[in-house]
Order: structure tokens, then C-alpha cells, then sequence
């Protein structure tokens, strides 16, 4: 038996029985990293002694007759933009290659409280910008499925890693797209939640108002079960809303009768890939026949969702990007002269291309003279879009679109920045307007997985389950494996 | 909107970076294409429209004014590129 093949949940049954120990289990990932990671490079710190020290506690624990909670014992990685106390974490960035947090994010916190064991640290596009994770400093990360593609981004170490069996689910983050992509490219199941669920402390902020961590996994129900320890107030984070947090696991029900989902026409855009189109029609078709009612409806300023994305999110990313400056931690330019000098040097030399970029966008879109034109203008649209959603979800349950106009794409083939931007058209209005999406996995084109994405109004995260996983559970497409290997397509 | 190459010049001062010749060239094309795609926002009429920067509806989130634990200052320092007796040295700032 495969151990590394297995669901969480399938997992803590095991451990729960005494059938395998978490020992055995993390060194199977272990065995997993150190045969793949060659080729699928996930990874940028592995914890190998971390891990099968906290491995042994686990069974130590255990064997003392404590009971195994649902993640006890189970092996996962994190995106290296979560801070791991005393494990570097770089956010793929030259910036931060030797930057060791002194505490730990509340998410890794309450992972480490409910037993899990921390693999490693996960390969991203730089500061989380990047829809490819082509643009990390350290490594090129492909896609198990075909590794002549990209895994997406900016969490593609996160997607892949969990596709490939190297962790059984992993923690990333999301700010235009960052998780669903990754998450319908690799045919795993990624959730971003409702801004304000999970705690951003110890996330390394690219854009406040944005950013959103979440669970990467094999199962809808896995996807569950993470939430339940990573969701809820945190006083640390006071953009963090104070809810009753449910039992995600309670939303798991087979059955999705008389729901209204609503397919907006605007994602349905012009350049999508003939195949990415017919998985969207069989989902339906499939949503269809389990009862649901399904209609096209409109978003109608879906359109300006991306250029309002560009302002806000690079004009946040200017102002929490400020704080790098080679003064109190991260690198240092050597030889300057005075204290600017130190500052643009360090700047220039430890960003790579797209920061300076973005940067360069959000500065000028906050500089004096142009904060209203750009900046200003971008958050009313921002409120036109939110409406937008609130409109359709007084009608809709939840909504459907793809994940993006086309499966993953190869390495290199979005050279110019507009055309990397306009492939996330379908997972970006979700971030600005802050509500709930997942993405799953619904088939195939050209060999390479489809995710289909469901996106809910706030804090509907139990109705995105509901559907997700009666959508998962009378379809196969989860079940399948991915190759390892660079097919010809 | 077209950004001039002074413009550029500008922008990377204000965000403190060196940029290069080439660099400079690059990103003027590249900021220029992107702040033109950026214009369709122009078309929509937002007079009346309120500015969302956040969309929770939290405000003034405060904590009792009490003293806690918070880092220590070793662990501040911990990862300084130059830290003397307590405090971060850099160049010269006058």
C-alpha cells in the first residue's frame, strides 16, 4: 500500500489503529522528496530532522494512550511565505535568503498544536507575485502532470508538492488567484477562504486587503479538516473577524438538490481553450444531473476587475514591500555610500523583476497627482464589483466559472507581464470583493488537469463544500494520478 | 497616460531603487502597456461610488492599553545584517 497516496482522513484512521506510526509515515514522504524533487522541485527547505524529531513525539504520545486528533501525525509542507520559527523562510526571494523568523504564523502555530509534521518549505513566485512561480529566485518547479509546464502560481511548490504525494496537504496563500490556480493546474483542491477567516500573522503581507491563506489537498474533505484547525479569530491579526467558527467537516453532505448555481457569462471569455470550455459543460451537465439548477448570469463588471486588481494589489504590495530596505533583517547591499545609496542598492539587487515592477505600478499609482486617478478609482471600482457579487448571490448559492481560460501553460510561453496577468481573469474578482472560492478538480485537456472553480458569498465556505464534494464524490477525477514525467502533447 | 522616462526616473526614486539603463527602458514600455490597459477603468462613471479599501466591515480594532510580552531584543536583532551593542548600524545619514 501506498501510504503516501492516502487522504488525511484515510491517514488518521491508520494512525488512530496503530496500523502505521507517524514515524514511518514521515519518512515515506521523506523517501517521496528525496526520489522526486529532482524533478518536480517543490521544495526549498526540507526539515528532514525536524520532522522525524516531531514524528517521534507524535508516537510517543500516542503509544502514552493520547487520542489521535484528525491531523495528528500527518506530514505537510507550507508555502515559504508563511514564518516558521528558526526555519529560513525566503519567499523565493533573494531578499530574504537567510532570513530566519524568531515566531512562528498562528497558522503554523495551530498546526504544530494539532500534531501535524512540517516537512518543509514550499517554492513560490517571488513575494507571492507571479501566476507561474517562474518568478522564484531559488528554483524552477514543474508540473507533476507534464513537467514541460508551469504548476501555476504563486503557490505552484504548494500544488505540486501535494499532487506528487510529497506532503499530504500543504498551506498557501491567495491574493488574486494564488491557490486555486496552482490548486485546478495540478488537480488538487485549493480553498480560498472569506477575507478575515484565517489569520494573516506570520503571513509575509504582499497585499493587506487581499491576501488569504488556505489549504491545498488531495480531497474536499482533507480541505476540511485543515480548516477546522487553521480558521478563526485570531487577536493578533485585526483584520481577523470574530466568528463562530462551524465544523467545516459538517458541510460534507452528498447532496446538492434544488441548489441555484449561477454560471456568469463574463468568465466564459473570448481565447478559452475549446477544452477547458467542454470540462466546464460536462461539470454542469454533471451539477445538473445531482439535482442542482444551473443558469448563466451576469457579473457585468467583470472586465474591470483586472486593471482595478493591478492598482490596488501592486499600490499595497509598494507599501508592504517598503519595510525591505537591508536595515533590520534580509539582505544588504555591500559598499554604499550613504544611507539612500544602501537602500536603492539593496533594493535593486535583492528584488527580482517582477517586485521591482509591480513596485515601480504601485508607487506611481499612489504618487502625488495620480493617487486619485489610479488608486482612488480602482477602490470604487472595487465596490461595483463587490456589488456585483451581492446582486448575484441574492439569487445564486454559489457561482461557477473556470479557474483560468486555459490548463497550465509552458515554461517561458507568458513572457510579456500582461499576458501572465490576463491569465488570472477568472480568480481575481474573488479577491477583491473577499468572498469564498475553491477550486476543483473537474478533468482534463491535453493531458493536464481542469479545475472548475465555485465561488460563495461571505462565509459561505460550508455551501462550497457541500457542492464540491458531492461534486467530487460522483466524479473520479480525484482519484487519478499524475505521471511524473514531460509528456509530448 | 504616458509615462515619460523622467516619470520613471521619479517613480524608482520615490521607491528606492537603482535602476538600470536597460531597466529603465523595460519598465517604461512595460508600465506604459499596462497603466494603458488600465485606462478601460475610465469608462465606468464612480462619482457616487464609495471607495472600498477593506471589505470588512471591522473598524478600530484596539486591544487594552496593558503591557504584554513581545520580542525580545535578541531576537530582534537576530537577523541584522550589522547589529552594535543593542542597536542596527547602517551608512552614514547625514
Amino acid at each position: 500500500m501506498d501510504l503516501s497516496a492516502l487522504s488525511a482522513a484515510e491517514l488518521h484512521t491508520l494512525l488512530a489503529d496503530k496500523e502505521v506510526s507517524a514515524t514511518e509515515l514521515t519518512r515515506a514522504f521523506l523517501e517521496n522528496i528525496k526520489a522526486r524533487d529532482q524533478r518536480i522541485g517543490a521544495y526549498l527547505t526540507v526539515t528532514e530532522e525536524e520532522a522525524l524529531r516531531q514524528a517521534a513525539v507524535v508516537d510517543r504520545r500516542l503509544a502514552a494512550g493520547e487520542k489521535a486528533g484528525p491531523l495528528t501525525g500527518i506530514p505537510m509542507a507550507l508555502k515559504d511565505n508563511l514564518c516558521t520559527e528558526g526555519i529560513r523562510t525566503t519567499c523565493a526571494s533573494k531578499m530574504l535568503a537567510d532570513f530566519i523568523p524568531s515566531y512562528d504564523a498562528t497558522v503554523v502555530a495551530r498546526l504544530r498544536e494539532a500534531g501535524t509534521i512540517l516537512l518543509g518549505k514550499l517554492n513560490m513566485d517571488e513575494f507571492a507575485m507571479g501566476s507561474s512561480t517562474e518568478n522564484s529566485a531559488f528554483a524552477q518547479t514543474r508540473n507533476p502532470w507534464n513537467l514541460q509546464h508551469v504548476p501555476g502560481g504563486s503557490s505552484g511548490g504548494a500544488a505540486a508538492a501535494v499532487a506528487a504525494d510529497e506532503a499530504v496537504f500543504a498551506l498557501g496563500s491567495d491574493t488574486g488567484g494564488s491557490i486555486r490556480q496552482p490548486a485546478g493546474f495540478c488537480g488538487v483542491v485549493g480553498l480560498k477562504p472569506t477575507y478575515g477567516v484565517v489569520s494573516r500573522y506570520g503571513l509575509v503581507a504582499y497585499a493587506s486587503s487581499l491576501d488569504q491563506i488556505g489549504p491545498l489537498t488531495k480531497t474536499v474533505q482533507d480541505s476540511a479538516l485543515v480548516m477546522n484547525v487553521i480558521a478563526g479569530h485570531d487577536a493578533l491579526d485585526s483584520t481577523s473577524i470574530p466568528l463562530e467558527k462551524p465544523d467545516y467537516t459538517d458541510f460534507l453532505v452528498d447532496d446538492i438538490k434544488d441548489l441555484k448555481i449561477g454560471v456568469p457569462r463574463e468568465y466564459m471569455v473570448e481565447g478559452i481553450d475549446p477544452e477547458v470550455l467542454r470540462v466546464m459543460h460536462e461539470a454542469i451537465r454533471t451539477l445538473e444531473n445531482l439535482g442542482a439548477k444551473v443558469d448563466e448570469c451576469s457579473l457585468p463588471h467583470t472586465e474591470y476587475a483586472m486593471p482595478a486588481y493591478y492598482l490596488v494589489a501592486t499600490a499595497e504590495a509598494s507599501s508592504n514591500l517598503a519595510r525591505y530596505d537591508g536595515v533590520r533583517y534580509g539582505y544588504r547591499a555591500a559598499n554604499a555610500e550613504d544611507i539612500v545609496g544602501m537602500f536603492k542598492k539593496t533594493r535593486a539587487e535583492g528584488f527580482g523583476a517582477e517586485v521591482k515592477r509591480r513596485i515601480m505600478l504601485g508607487t506611481y499609482a499612489l504618487s502625488s497627482g495620480y493617487y486619485d486617478a489610479y488608486y482612488l478609482k480602482a477602490l470604487r471600482v472595487r465596490t461595483l464589483i463587490k456589488r456585483d457579487f451581492d446582486a448575484a448571490f441574492a439569487t445564486y448559492d454559489v457561482l461557477l466559472s473556470p479557474i483560468a481560460p486555459t490548463p497550465a501553460f509552458k515554461f517561458g510561453e507568458k513572457a510579456d507581464p500582461l499576458s501572465m496577468y490576463l491569465s488570472d481573469i477568472c480568480t481575481i474578482p474573488v479577491n477583491l470583493a473577499g468572498i469564498p472560492a475553491i477550486s476543483v478538480p473537474a478533468g482534463f485537456a491535453h493531458g493536464l488537469p481542469v479545475g472548475i472553480q465555485l465561488m460563495g458569498k461571505p462565509l459561505a465556505e460550508g455551501t462550497l463544500y457541500r457542492v464540491a464534494y458531492t461534486f467530487e464524490q460522483n466524479t473520479d477525477f480525484h482519484r487519478t494520478k499524475p505521471a511524473l514525467t514531460g509528456g509530448e502533447n | 497616460m504616458k509615462l515619460s522616462r523622467a516619470q520613471v526616473e521619479h517613480v524608482a526614486m520615490l521607491a528606492r531603487l537603482e535602476l538600470t539603463e536597460e531597466e529603465i527602458a523595460t519598465y517604461t514600455g512595460q508600465l506604459n502597456s499596462i497603466l494603458d490597459y488600465a485606462a478601460i477603468l475610465e469608462r465606468l462613471d464612480t462619482q457616487d461610488v464609495e471607495p472600498t479599501a477593506h471589505v470588512v466591515p471591522l473598524h478600530n480594532v484596539l486591544r487594552e492599553d496593558v503591557v504584554r510580552t513581545s520580542l525580545s531584543q535578541e531576537k530582534v536583532l537576530s537577523n541584522a545584517p550589522d547589529a552594535d551593542n543593542g542597536f542596527f548600524r547602517v551608512p552614514k545619514i547625514v
